[in-house]
């Protein structure tokens, strides 16, 4: 990893809800940057804000929810100075978005070609008919699915294939940061295989950056180089995945990998107890230390803040 | 409850549309001598004035009376008729679909064959055939007959969707038998929707009745409202610039038809799933 | 000694394309039994297409066979009358994959508990059903104070899905069929969930037949397994041998496919085969088997029985005695018994 500047970096970004009964922080204060060519995982279950953090990125959130404040950098570029053309623009060209349940975002009544041309065209790209197929085709190629499958419509593609069209389309305008939203929770494994590999290949072909969102920590551990782990909206550890794996620091991030049923030796199946807190109930202090075996009287009453490990890591707990 | 009625509007203007008609017929009973509906009451081609608000035609008719005596049986018939085809429509329904196979296959094709076929033709034949004049409960079987084929089809159609879930597996677990879990599990999924079709299949027997009437198909005798129209073109009361003898049923079959109109959007939000769990 | 449930010579096609002209076989000749006297904990590991779905289907008699019996005691489930039916209902139940579908939303939660107990008449009064309820509730590691008068929506899917376990623990049945219990459940709460399922097991001496796409949690929560490939078995036996040493090219490509949480990055190294939709004649995994054998295209390979406690249908094992169609239950039987199976 060089120590180039960050491609992305997001700083203190905030992001609530309105709802009823108050506002509700899907996205409390989080900081991370993201080097060129680097592999980010985030990692978190459901209703830990991951995904609204993806959406936030690209500025795609939509009332009742809302940026509360934080700002996000693409190289040089602070987003939220941008008149809204200009962010549209900068979506798939400058970050583009592989989102969840992409298979299903994939527009039934149109061809493959199409939609691809489709994005491209809404970029601007003016190419002649011949010159347009012939990339359309090129990108297919790129993706591992053999060319005809740009007539095709997607419901006569398997989900693998789906999934790599939407790659296709993702990277057609060779954008510095692809963000992957679960691409692969759907799929098979050996199908999800597949579409990893293709993932990080035209990754390093673009030289673009990754940031990988998801809940399969061996996924995580065997695709990206850095992991955030994302708990009630924060971001309460980031660190090499390496340092992640042998010795993680926040109580969350250990038995999160404790829970994790090993294919090595039959053992216990341990799980964590107590249940995710809901976003809008958050405990005082620290939000995990109801399931936490470390917990004491000062992390019932006090946030602890984002600290800095090392030079490459963070973590948000009282005691590591 | 007053809360969610402040934030569907359409329910809120149909109820109260539906309401004033409501106020408007029980204050009139009391107020209005409804013997005055019957020809030869009152003299005869009056503009409205004190005496007769409304005015009155050709056949001596105070038009007050006949709004109050016949905008009634005029709902009447749409609720009969109404009410009995969407209940048969619902039980042919739920079979068909729960079911599935050769009983689904013989009661969509009638549905689908009785459909294409024109509603107010049928409806013609039968009045005319029937000899002498109708009551009003006899109008409404005649529209009855043809009011379930709708229902049946787009009922079918809602069950077909829940039939799959989840819940209905369980429930054959339980070992519950087809007709337990079709009034247990599935209608009271479907009572928000049953409802909204009942309310278009009012309208609709409403407006297949008034049609009827209109056409001098309908009770002679009575004074409902499709009737005063038949008694208006009759006597060519347009021409003869006998306006208020028109403007009153008319006016009334608008705000009936309003109402049902507000209360079946505001129902169909409720039926609406996506907008249910949110509430 | 008559097994608990039965599924002999079963083949269940689906038609697809206009008229349903076309057939898709989604199980193909399969059999399996589950014994009533050693209750065990089978996991059926398949991919999607592989048929483990509808295998739970026929199981459960949601859907009947193109072929061959399904049987309950000996007897045939399709032509039971409403007493052997409902037998059947009490002692076979299921736990479904959707925990948020198997709610009625109409109905509070309470509903799924109290039906099985009226409809089975677990209690002679509603203070004892109540009562039954409230422990089966705790069984599972809930609070009924937490749980009971809530809707669906007001609950999560871990809360839900555990619920549903507390329901079969109500029944007592025989045989849990649990179709995916955990894969829409967040990773920390699947132990938890399949913890309880395995205590259901040893505790109250319930089978589990656990079908699922995770090898990983199959091979912690279950003592046999059996691997399904487009709609046959490839392997099957104890569950030990069979994930360590995988011996079907298909199981030892599931299991390489998986990604490990460890430090050595080897996974995504070499792009792998994809499956082409060929309707062949032959091993079903001829057209991305690495070991692939002329014999492999004409001729489907039986199981071979490679040791007492394990079965692979491929023509590479071929020295070894093939079993005979509706024998897999004998290489699963001798994981508990520990003891040589029986002849075959």
């Amino acid at each position: 990893m060089s120590n180039a500047a960050p491609v992305l970096r997001v700083e203190g970004l905030r992001v609530a809800y309105a709802h009823a009964r108050g506002a509700v922080r899907a996205v409390d204060d989080v900081s991370f940057s993201l080097r060129p060519h680097e592999r980010f995982g985030l990692a978190g279950e459901s209703g830990s804000g991951k995904s609204t953090m993806a959406l936030a990125i690209l500025r795609m959130i939509k009332p009742p929810g809302r940026i509360e404040g934080g700002e996000v950098w693409l190289d040089d570029t602070p987003l939220s100075k941008l008149p809204p053309d200009a962010i549209r623009r900068l979506r798939l060209a400058g970050i583009a978005m592989v989102p969840q349940g992409s298979m299903n975002s994939l527009n039934p009544v149109v061809r493959i070609r199409d939609q691809i041309g489709d994005a491209l065209a809404d970029h601007g790209t003016k190419l002649p008919r011949r010159a347009l197929a012939a990339r359309v085709r090129d990108l297919l190629v790129d993706v591992g699915l053999p060319p005809e499958t740009g007539d095709k419509y997607p419901h006569e593609l398997s989900g693998g294939m789906k999934q790599r069209a939407c790659i296709a389309i993702a990277i057609c305008l060779r954008p510095k940061v692809i963000i992957a939203d679960e691409p692969t929770s759907a799929l098979d494994v050996v199908v999800q295989r597949q579409v990893m590999e293709t993932l990080g290949r035209v990754q390093m072909e673009l030289g673009a950056a990754v940031i990988l969102i998801g809940h399969d920590m061996g996924l995580m551990a065997q695709f990206v180089d850095r992991l955030g782990i994302m708990y009630a909206g924060r971001l309460v550890e980031e660190a090499p995945i390496r340092d992640i794996i042998t010795a993680p620091r926040h109580p969350y991030t250990q038995l999160l990998i404790e829970s994790l049923p090993s294919l090595e030796k039959k053992g216990g199946l341990r799980g964590i107890p107590g249940l995710a807190p809901l976003l809008r109930d958050l405990p005082p202090g620290c939000a995990f230390h109801p399931r936490c075996p470390n917990a004491e009287a000062r992390c019932r009453v006090e946030k602890p803040s984002v600290r800095t490990m090392g030079t490459d890591a963070t973590v948000a707990c009282h005691f590591a | 409850m007053l809360s969610y009625l402040r934030r569907n509007a359409s329910l809120l203007i149909g109820i109260a549309l539906l309401g004033i008609i409501a106020l408007f017929i029980i204050v009139g009973t009391f107020t209005v001598d409804t013997g005055n509906a019957q020809p030869l009451s009152v003299p005869a081609l009056q503009p409205p004035s004190w005496d007769y608000p409304f005015g009155t035609d050709r056949q001596g008719r105070d038009l007050l009376a006949v709004m109050v005596a016949g905008t009634p049986l005029t709902l009447w018939v749409g609720f009969v008729a109404g009410i009995i085809g969407v209940g048969v429509g619902a039980i042919l329904a739920f079979t068909a679909a729960y079911y599935g196979g050769i009983v689904d296959t013989i009661i969509r094709s009638i549905a689908d064959i009785g459909l294409t076929i024109p509603g107010l033709l049928v409806l013609i034949i039968i009045a005319v055939s029937l000899k002498g004049s109708l009551t009003v409960n006899q109008m409404a079987i005649v529209v009855a007959s043809l009011a379930w084929l709708n229902p049946t089809r787009t009922i079918r159609s809602q069950v077909l969707t829940l039939r799959q879930r989840g819940y209905v597996e369980i429930a054959r677990l339980n070992g519950m038998s087809g007709p337990e879990i079709i009034l247990r599990e599935l209608m009271p999924n479907l009572l928000p929707y049953l409802s909204a079709t009942l309310v278009t299949s009012i309208s609709g027997a409403i407006l297949a009745s008034v049609g009827l009437e209109f056409l001098g198909l309908g009770p002679i005798d009575s004074p409902t409202l499709g009737m005063t129209l038949y008694w208006v073109q009759f006597n060519a009361a347009i021409i003869n610039g006998w306006w208020w003898w028109w403007t009153a049923p008319l006016v009334m079959i608008l705000l009936v038809f309003l109402g049902l109109f507000f209360l079946t959007v505001g129902l169909d939000e409720i039926a609406n799933p996506r907008l249910r769990r949110a509430a | 000694m008559t097994p608990l449930l039965e599924l002999r010579d079963v083949t269940k096609t689906f038609g697809t394309g206009i008229l349903g002209r076309e057939r898709k076989a989604a199980l193909e000749r399969f059999s399996f039994a589950i014994d009533p006297d050693r209750p065990r904990v089978t996991a059926v590991v398949g991919e999607s297409g592989s048929g483990k779905t509808t295998l739970a289907r026929l199981l459960l008699g949601l859907i009947l066979p193109t072929a061959g019996q399904v049987l309950f005691r000996g007897k045939d489930l399709h032509g039971l009358n409403a007493a052997g039916r409902r037998e059947f209902r009490h002692h076979v139940q299921a736990i479904f994959q959707d925990p948020y579908e198997v709610y009625n939303p109409f109905y509070r939660v309470d509903h799924v508990l109290t039906t099985p107990v009226r409809k089975f008449r677990l209690a002679q009064s509603k203070s004892e059903g109540h009562a039954r309820i409230e422990e089966a509730l705790r069984a599972v590691g809930l609070q009924p104070g937490e749980i009971l008068g809530r809707y669906p929506h007001q609950l999560s899917g871990g809360q839900r899905q555990r619920i549903m376990v507390a329901r079969a623990l109500l029944l007592r049945p025989r045989l849990i069929v649990a179709d995916e219990p955990v894969s829409m459940v967040d990773a920390s709460l699947r132990a938890t969930i399949l913890g309880s399922l395995r205590k259901l097991h040893e505790e109250l001496g319930i089978s589990i037949l656990y079908i699922t796409h995770d090898l990983a949690t199959a091979y912690q929560v279950a003592d046999s397994i059996l691997v399904l490939y487009r709609a046959t078995v490839a392997e099957a036996g104890d569950v030990e041998p069979v994930v360590q040493s995988p011996q079907h090219p298909y199981t030892q490509l599931l299991i390489g496919s998986i990604p490990r949480v460890s430090t050595v990055r080897d996974w995504a190294a070499e792009p792998v085969q994809g499956e082409r939709d060929s309707i062949a004649t032959g091993c079903r995994f001829a057209d991305r088997c690495p070991s692939v054998m002329p014999r492999c295209r004409t001729a489907v390979p039986p199981l071979f029985q490679t040791a007492p406690n394990r079965a692979a249908a491929c023509f590479l094992y071929d020295s070894a005695p093939a079993l005979p169609a509706g024998k897999v239950a004998a290489v699963l039987a001798a994981v508990q018994a520990k003891e040589p199976s029986a002849a075959v």
